[in-house]
């Protein structure tokens, strides 16, 4: 499992392992860090984000954009029927959440690779932090309060 | 040829990753979440219009109606398909690290699973902006 290969390392021969310099790692994924702090669960985030938006995001991908006409039908009177199912509202609001902490974390590890100062790593993970949940936090605003009957010539 | 090998299986990074298709699946696992997050960022504040009534929405939803944003949303969806199918494979490696081993067949077969399914998509799609056009 991912969590012996983590306490015991990987054999030189196959590159870093746990404490070497950040994306060494040979195998293809980023290695799981060795201490459970806040990094080693979100390494565990990202692969269970990921196994579900695997499935979410091309659900989605092949609902909005391939099949049924693709985007050309899509207006707010779309949206306003679509959303009258509590199974598309949750849909999309889990694919907003898991999506956005997904790609705000990938981005915050990629931008500490090039970044050593512990100072300036900390205030950049803060930031990506901050964008995350105001992201986060207009989208489940806007998901959960919307209603399209508020509005003149829509029918709901 | 044979010493080039040698020196690359010396390389402190060992035998299967710089230069190789590992170093490549990690680039284009990193540009394509990179692509799909920015996009999200547009995707998150268009939608959010829809708190501001119709015409807001509708407005802002057109752009996506142009023929080479057209183009452009079937790369967004080939960034996504890579990103996912390739993310499935680091995982597998993740949990059976013995797979590590055959990186390189699991990669080819990442790609070959990639251009099938990227196929039907990209004509789909295309037909979707030809019908832009008119």
């Amino acid at each position: 499992m991912a969590l012996d290969t983590a306490r015991t390392g990987v054999p030189p021969s196959r590159g870093g392992g746990p404490g070497g310099r950040r994306g060494g790692a040979v195998r293809a994924g980023r290695e799981a860090p060795s201490t459970r702090g806040a990094e080693f669960w979100w390494w565990v985030f990202m692969r269970v984000s990921g196994i579900v938006l695997v499935f979410l995001v091309i659900g989605h991908v092949l609902i909005m954009h391939v099949f049924g006409g693709g985007i050309e039908r899509v207006n707010f009177q779309f949206v306003a029927v679509r959303w009258q199912s509590p199974l598309w509202r949750t849909w999309d609001w889990l694919v907003l959440v898991l999506a956005i902490v997904h790609g705000i974390n990938g981005l915050r590890v990629i931008a500490l690779d090039y970044i050593r100062p512990t100072g300036v790593r900390i205030a950049v993970s803060w930031s990506f932090y901050v964008i995350g949940v105001v992201l986060v936090a207009l989208g489940s605003v806007i998901v959960f309060t919307f209603d399209p009957c508020r509005w003149p010539g829509i029918h709901c | 040829m044979a010493q080039r090998r040698i020196a690359r299986r010396a390389g402190e990074l060992g035998p299967l990753y710089r230069g190789r298709e590992g170093q490549w699946s990690w680039a284009l696992h990193r540009i394509t979440g990179v692509v799909v997050i920015l996009f999200l960022f547009a995707h998150v504040l268009d939608t959010a219009l829809v708190g501001w009534g119709p015409d807001a929405y509708n407005r802002v939803v057109n752009v996506y109606k142009n023929p080479i944003v057209g183009v452009m949303e079937l790369g967004l969806v080939a960034a996504v398909l890579f990103h996912a199918l390739n993310g499935l494979r680091i995982m597998a490696i993740d949990f059976w690290p013995k797979l590590a081993d055959q990186n390189r067949r699991l990669i080819l077969g990442t790609v070959g699973l990639y251009v099938a399914a990227m196929i039907p998509i990209a004509v789909v799609m295309l037909l979707h902006v030809a019908s832009e056009v008119h």
